[in-house]
């Protein structure tokens, strides 16, 4: 139990997958003008992250292990990253047509979003087991969801500041990623260990 | 064997999600309105985004809607503002008049001096960072095509003048030609409107003299030539209202410089009636009427 704690709150701050390991870099910065977008991608990432991570671990050991196919596990992490999302597309159209507006091509772009990838590999380069495995990928999902509502609430209120003309819109913002990386990057210094008591 | 196995694996994988996904769409389906279907078929299909909207999809989905007129696409025109009309089962909008660019500079290679030979990037905004861009006239066409490039339907070319040429049977008003000008050269004007004021220097007279053959130097006699009053002096340069005028040419006579021509149903730089003009900037190296258009 306290190694899941651990494996969560170092998903989500130190191993942060934007501000620290700097993937998923393109929806970062395209749907975080607004609140309300920044909030739905990171649901749609959280449930696509959290499936991808035991399906992919589900391939990986019961598919590409016993048939000695690891070379095939990107082909095949991709292709269940794939169809997964197609799966979300479909909900959120049924669901609540004006966030599929909103979301637009950043949407299907999660398909291509190398965090998800990125968090499947991970997975499986760690040798997590399979309850390890749901939590890290919740974790990478709900910090790229922190990371990304913090940096839209950050732009919503950059919006009305008097900024210079040259640093408007994309200078800025990469900016203030930058700068919001420095800040995560200072969790490093946690012992979480430690402070769950291990 | 190897391959195979891999093979059918992978294969297999991608049975069970396809299945998986059928079934989904089937559970997930989405009622959608059948005529956006329709109407973005009649579209263009250009997604030129002339009308405001991205893309053809987003315009029809919007005049099913109702937030956009059934005659929003400026591409269609008539035609299409009709079968959507038909589709959407109203009646159909009342015609409206065609809208063409045109490209309010005269003052091509021959006519306008240079004040510096221009090495770099072949593109108009790039060269007008360049201390203002080569020709003299700050206001005049850099001629480095940009507008020709951003043409979507292949209505522009770059004439041997230095100066876009445009073709109105294929231009479509859609404005992409208006938002790539640099210099906001190019505007979208009713298509009968035949007389028009190829310049816009708001330069004094002295100093477009100085630049320029063909540029309005803002001396007032055209306005007072028209028998309409549909010309106007407004900083230096003279506007033509397309409403009061009636194209009699009689400006065009007048105008000392020639900067105000009654253009052919081709192109605008295919100049006419006579004068300074006639015989120069005819480089459209095309068939079509040519000095055709012989005022009144």
């Amino acid at each position: 139990m306290r190694d899941l704690l651990v494996i969560f709150f170092a998903g989500v701050l130190l191993n942060n997958f934007i501000l620290s390991r700097f993937l998923g870099i393109c929806p970062f910065i395209g749907v975080s003008k607004r609140i309300e977008t920044a909030t739905g991608m990171g649901m749609a990432v959280i449930f696509v992250m959290a499936v991808a991570s035991v399906i992919t671990w589900a391939v990986q050991y019961y598919i590409l292990v016993p048939l000695h196919l690891g070379y095939l596990q990107t082909i095949a992490f991709i292709l269940v990253i794939a169809a997964l999302v197609q799966l979300v597309e479909m909900v959120i159209l049924k669901v609540s047509p004006t966030l599929y507006q909103a979301l637009g091509i950043y949407l299907p772009l999660i398909t291509t979003n190398c965090a998800v990838l990125g968090v499947a590999i991970i997975n499986i380069r760690e040798n997590y087991d399979i309850i390890q495995t749901a939590v890290n990928g919740i974790a990478g999902a709900a910090g790229f969801t922190l990371a990304i509502v913090l940096f839209a609430g950050i732009r919503e209120r950059l919006d009305f500041a008097p900024i210079p003309e040259a640093l408007k819109g994309f200078p800025l913002a990469l900016i203030t990623a930058g700068l919001m990386s420095i800040a995560f990057l200072g969790f490093t210094g946690f012992k979480l260990a430690a402070l769950f008591g291990l | 064997m190897v391959y195979l196995k891999a093979i059918l694996s992978l294969a297999g994988l991608g049975a069970v999600f396809g299945i998986m996904l059928g079934l989904a769409a089937r559970k997930f389906a989405v009622e959608s309105d059948p005529r956006v279907e329709k109407i973005t078929g009649v579209l263009p299909g250009a997604n030129c985004g002339g009308c405001g909207y991205p893309g053809c999809s987003g315009l029809a989905s919007a005049i099913v809607t109702g937030s956009a007129p059934v005659d929003a696409c400026p591409v269609g025109g008539q035609v299409v503002a009709d079968r959507v009309s038909e589709i959407m089962g109203v009646q159909p909008a009342p015609a409206r008049e065609r809208q063409v660019a045109k490209v309010m500079c005269g003052g091509g290679e021959d006519k306008a001096t240079s004040r510096f030979a221009y090495i770099g990037i072949r593109d108009c905004g790039a060269a007008g960072l360049v201390s203002g861009g080569p020709k003299a006239c700050t206001f005049g066409c850099l001629g480095f095509g940009t507008c020709v490039k951003a043409c979507p339907f292949g209505a522009m070319e770059m004439g041997a003048d230095g100066l876009p040429v445009i073709d109105e049977a294929k231009c479509t008003g859609c404005g992409k030609c208006i938002e790539a000008c640099p210099r906001g050269i190019i505007a979208l004007v009713p298509v009968s409107a035949r007389t028009q004021v190829l310049c816009r220097s708001h330069a004094r007279g002295a100093e477009v003299r100085k630049v320029c053959k063909v540029g309005c130097i803002g001396c007032g006699i055209c306005v007072k030539t028209c028998p309409n009053s549909a010309i106007v002096l407004e900083d230096n340069l003279a506007r033509i209202i397309p409403d009061k005028c009636d194209n009699c040419g009689k400006c065009v006579e007048k105008c000392p410089t020639r900067c105000i021509v009654m253009t052919s149903q081709r192109d605008l730089h295919t100049v006419v009636t006579g004068g300074v003009g006639a015989g120069k900037g005819l480089s459209t190296g095309t068939e079509g009427p040519g000095g055709c258009c012989v005022a009144k």
